[in-house]
């Protein structure tokens, strides 16, 4: 049988990544600095190890631990799998194939990122649950029938899968738009079918892209709490919440996290094992223009797929939210709501440019310098993804209070500075949001080859301008995909919202802070439809900049 | 004029516009920082009302309980916070168990707040009560058939309980306040007879809950009473009914808790935030604390908001709310146990 062909995957020489330009020094002391300044957070969550609370693991291992494992286990293996399908599905359909509707399925299919997943989730159990719609209706006129409970493991990963899948989906786009045709193309020159050409060519090549849209998937199904909360399924991150909240020991919580993060460390330093061995490089740049028509039966699948996935993603919620908002808007829309709209603004804009700035200098720390420490340095950095919001906001709070602390005693200042200042709060969000940025960049990264940078030192230029005139379009992609989906997370973050707001600083998510707290989730309709409206924004920028 | 007089000029006037201001800040310093747990729709009015009254500014923060202890924690001696507003008493004494309050003497306190609704030790003061009462389908239950909080475990309630998580405050208080009254061994038995009677998985919310009730998932439940006066405001017919438990002679009465404030151990400005926690116990503003929520005043000279009176008078358990902090943690161990979720 023939072997399809190894496209553009090639053994690294020696020299690696490594070889290219010199960065300049500065380069590499504005890196140590963003690493060193997110692992302060980390270390004070780790330094916890340091006194044990026996009392409280024994009680965990013995009654908590066992199920809450099993049930994260589930979790992540279930939502693993369906966010990495659906996404590749939809991917592939829309950068590679042609069907109704497929134009516009392209942009619509990333609304979903603009919804919080907890609130998807009040939804679905609003509508699907006993007490909902559905069920009443059928009840009274058909008498009692048994539904599935919603309220269960596969409706947290049904509901996860809705408001996730975008992660993958918009990296395994990107990288079949630029790479899908080529690949079946030149397997059909093989002989081999679209098929084969897909699932032995497309797919491997893709496979950085996809691996990196999974992982930031699945760092927020660990780090979530309000999702797992509303179906009141017990997680990992119940056990840290019911630690610090219900049993009084932050301590014990703080050790939680640390074992998280070394689980996480564990997976994706495994991960960029297996993938370092080959390099993917980009063979020159292809738009799609024959793209396979789908027809009959086939094209008919293709939009009812897309049309599903969008309606329960995003449409339904919608339409819930915004029918529960409608009752409240006359009593609780006033003119604070253009200050809420203008602070999630601004943050999301600021940190996504903070963040993604700061990704793109890792980046290329690691690309020049394959030390082992510096990527291990990098890939805790960007572990505050895979935190519960909450742990880490208090992590990062402590060393800011302390600081100020310290000044206020050296007599600098008279008051603590630094928390509640908004320098303070866009570091915060760096910490917590670092790999949504790095990931679509650094995959982006690997594309540059080193031949390019070669070419471009034979004809004198230097790093700064290489890295303006060749990686920076390059690189573009990422860029804005990494930009995008930091807006969109800051403007969804609370607990480090709360946590470090100035006073008076309000959000529209701690509006929706606000009335959930109290249960009110009609009244938190409002500000949660606002907030969708904010994250349209850079859903719209993408769109108008990738997605051409 | 010279450029550099000029410069100077504009320097100087900046210079003492700065001043100005600053000295205007200190000259007014009555302003108190408050960090709350409460609703901001709860608290702001409450707030507004006391600015208006005395001049008094108030800034405030709200987040989470857990997030505001930490925070007044870490900020140490230079705590930005003068009062903490926080619900619940195991909050309220884990709060004062961190070292986070001061001990307060004020007659004024102690006049209008029953010695059970507050801190022994003078650290922290119930504002608000909350009754954790137990809410019916009246179709579905006679009101006869209902006793006590520990009788929903009997076996004619198999597959009718309804309950909000053991993951909430709320139980974790009741059940504190239960081990303190029945012990450990009874009271992890009474826990277990009603997850064996239990119609569904635990909610998230009371809400969820009285609605699941409603709807005739299951027939009752145990919730605090200003979600049902709310929840019956704004959804009219539905057929629920509170019930009083514990109201027999020799029994303890139902579970109150509080929703409270303390002063903070370095607060800049104590005498001022005493000052507005006598105002917030004081007969003109409990109305106001309390009625925003539909909840109980504290200051037995206040009458409760009428919507809330309807539900008629009961029996209060007058155990001091500071065992729902202290039995908290062995609460939530003995619901794990029973496997409460």
């Amino acid at each position: 049988m023939k072997q399809p062909p190894a496209l553009a995957v090639s053994k690294p020489t020696k020299s690696g990544f490594a070889a290219g330009l010199p960065l300049p020094d500065g380069w590499i002391c504005v890196i140590t600095l963003i690493t060193a300044l997110t692992l302060i957070p980390v270390a004070v969550l780790v330094s916890s190890l340091f006194a044990p609370e026996r009392d409280i693991w024994m009680h965990f291992v013995e009654y908590q631990l066992p199920q809450l494992l099993t049930n994260t286990f589930l979790l992540v293996l279930g939502v693993g799998l369906s966010v990495a399908v659906i996404g590749i599905a939809l991917a592939w359909l829309t950068a590679v194939c042609d069907f109704p509707g497929r134009k516009q399925f392209s942009w619509a299919l990333l609304l979903p990122l603009a919804i919080p997943a907890y609130v998807t989730a009040f939804v679905a159990i609003g509508l699907l649950d006993f007490t909902g719609p559905i069920q009443t209706f059928t009840r009274e006129y058909w008498g009692p029938i048994k539904f599935p409970e919603i309220r269960s493991g596969g409706g947290v990963i049904a509901v996860m899968t809705l408001a996730l899948y975008p992660y993958v989906y918009l990296v395994a786009r990107n990288a079949f738009l630029t790479q899908g045709k080529h690949a079946i193309e030149v397997a059909q020159s093989l002989g081999f079918s679209p098929t084969i050409g897909f699932f032995r060519v497309a797919l491997p090549m893709a496979r950085p892209w996809i691996v990196g849209g999974v992982m930031l998937a699945l760092m927020e199904v660990l780090a979530d709490f309000g999702t797992v909360a509303a179906f009141n399924y017990d997680t990992f991150t119940t056990a840290m919440y019911k630690a610090w909240f219900s049993l009084f020991s932050l301590q014990a919580a703080s050790q939680l996290a640390s074992l998280l993060i070394m689980f996480v460390l564990i997976v994706v330093m495994a991960e960029q094992q297996t993938r370092t061995r080959v390099r993917y490089n980009q063979v020159g740049r292809h738009s799609v223009q024959n793209r396979i028509q789908l027809t009959g039966k086939r094209a008919w699948l293709a939009t009812t797929f897309c049309s599903a996935i969008l309606i329960f993603g995003f449409i339904v919620p919608v339409i819930q939210l915004l029918l529960w908002a409608s009752e409240v808007v006359r009593q609780d829309l006033d003119e604070r709501y253009f200050n809420f709209l203008a602070h999630s603004l601004m943050l999301g804009f600021l940190a996504s440019l903070l963040v993604v700035m700061a990704a793109l200098f890792l980046s290329y720390g690691v690309r020049h310098k394959t030390n082992w420490m510096l990527r291990m340095m990098v890939r805790i950095a960007t572990i505050g993804y895979a935190l519960p919001g909450a742990v880490l906001a208090v992590g990062i709070f402590i060393p800011v209070a302390w600081l100020d602390n310290k000044l206020v005693t050296a007599g600098w200042i008279h008051a603590p500075l630094l928390e509640g200042s908004l320098l303070v709060m866009l570091l915060a969000y760096l910490i917590r949001f670092l790999a949504v940025a790095h990931n679509p960049i650094d995959s982006q990264m690997h594309r540059i080859t080193r031949s390019m940078d070669e070419a471009a030192r034979s004809l004198g230029v230097t790093a700064t301008q290489l890295i303006a005139l060749v990686h920076v379009p390059m690189l573009r992609a990422g860029l804005i995909t990494g930009a995008a989906l930091v807006f969109v997370d800051v403007i969804k973050e609370m607990p480090i919202t709360l946590m470090t707001r100035p006073f008076g600083w309000d959000t529209l998510a701690v509006r929706v802070f606000e009335m959930t707290s109290a249960g009110e989730w009609n009244r938190a309709a409002l500000p949660a439809v606002a907030l969708i409206l904010a994250g349209l924004v850079p859903i719209f920028v993408l769109t108008k900049f990738r997605l051409k | 004029m010279t450029k550099k007089q000029k410069l100077l000029l504009h320097f100087s006037i900046f210079t003492a516009t700065v001043a100005a201001i600053t000295m205007t800040m200190v000259a007014t310093a009555a302003e108190i920082v408050v960090y709350s747990a409460r609703n901001e729709q709860l608290i702001k009015p409450l707030f507004d009302a006391y600015t208006k009254e005395t001049g008094v500014s108030i800034k405030f923060v709200t987040d989470k309980e857990g997030a505001l202890l930490q925070k007044i924690k870490a900020e140490g001696v230079n705590t930005l916070a003068d009062v903490l507003i926080t619900s619940d008493a195991g909050n309220l004494w884990q709060a004062s168990n961190l070292g986070l309050l001061q001990s307060v003497q004020s007659k004024t306190l102690l006049h209008n707040i029953p010695a059970n609704l507050r801190d022994p030790l003078g650290q922290w003061f119930g504002l608000s009560v909350r009754a954790r009462t137990i809410v019916y389908n009246r179709n579905k239950v006679k009101r006869s058939d209902l006793s006590t909080y520990a009788d929903l475990g009997q076996s004619k309630w198999r597959a009718r309980l309804c309950l909000r998580t053991s993951k909430s405050v709320y139980n974790q208080s009741l059940v504190a306040m239960m081990i303190q009254e029945y012990g450990e061994p009874k009271t992890e038995k009474i826990v277990q007879s009603w997850v064996v009677n239990l119609a569904t998985t635990p909610f998230p919310d009371d809400n969820r809950a009285m609605s699941a009730v409603a709807a005739g998932q299951c027939d009752v439940t145990i919730v605090n009473t200003y979600y049902y006066g709310a929840l019956m405001k704004k959804v009219s017919n539905l057929p629920l009914d509170i019930f009083w438990p514990n109201q027999g002679v020799g029994e303890s009465g139902v579970h109150v808790n509080i929703s409270g404030a303390g002063v903070t151990r370095y607060a800049k400005n104590k005498a001022a935030a005493i000052r507005f926690i006598e105002w917030m116990s004081s007969e003109k503003a409990q109305n106001l604390f309390a009625d925003a929520n539909m909840e109980y005043p504290v200051n037995s000279m206040v009458q409760a908001d009428p919507a809330v009176a309807i539900w008629g008078k009961f029996k209060k358990n007058s155990l001091n709310v500071v065992k729902a902090g202290e039995l908290q943690a062995a609460a939530v161990k003995l619901m794990d146990r029973a496997k409460y979720q």
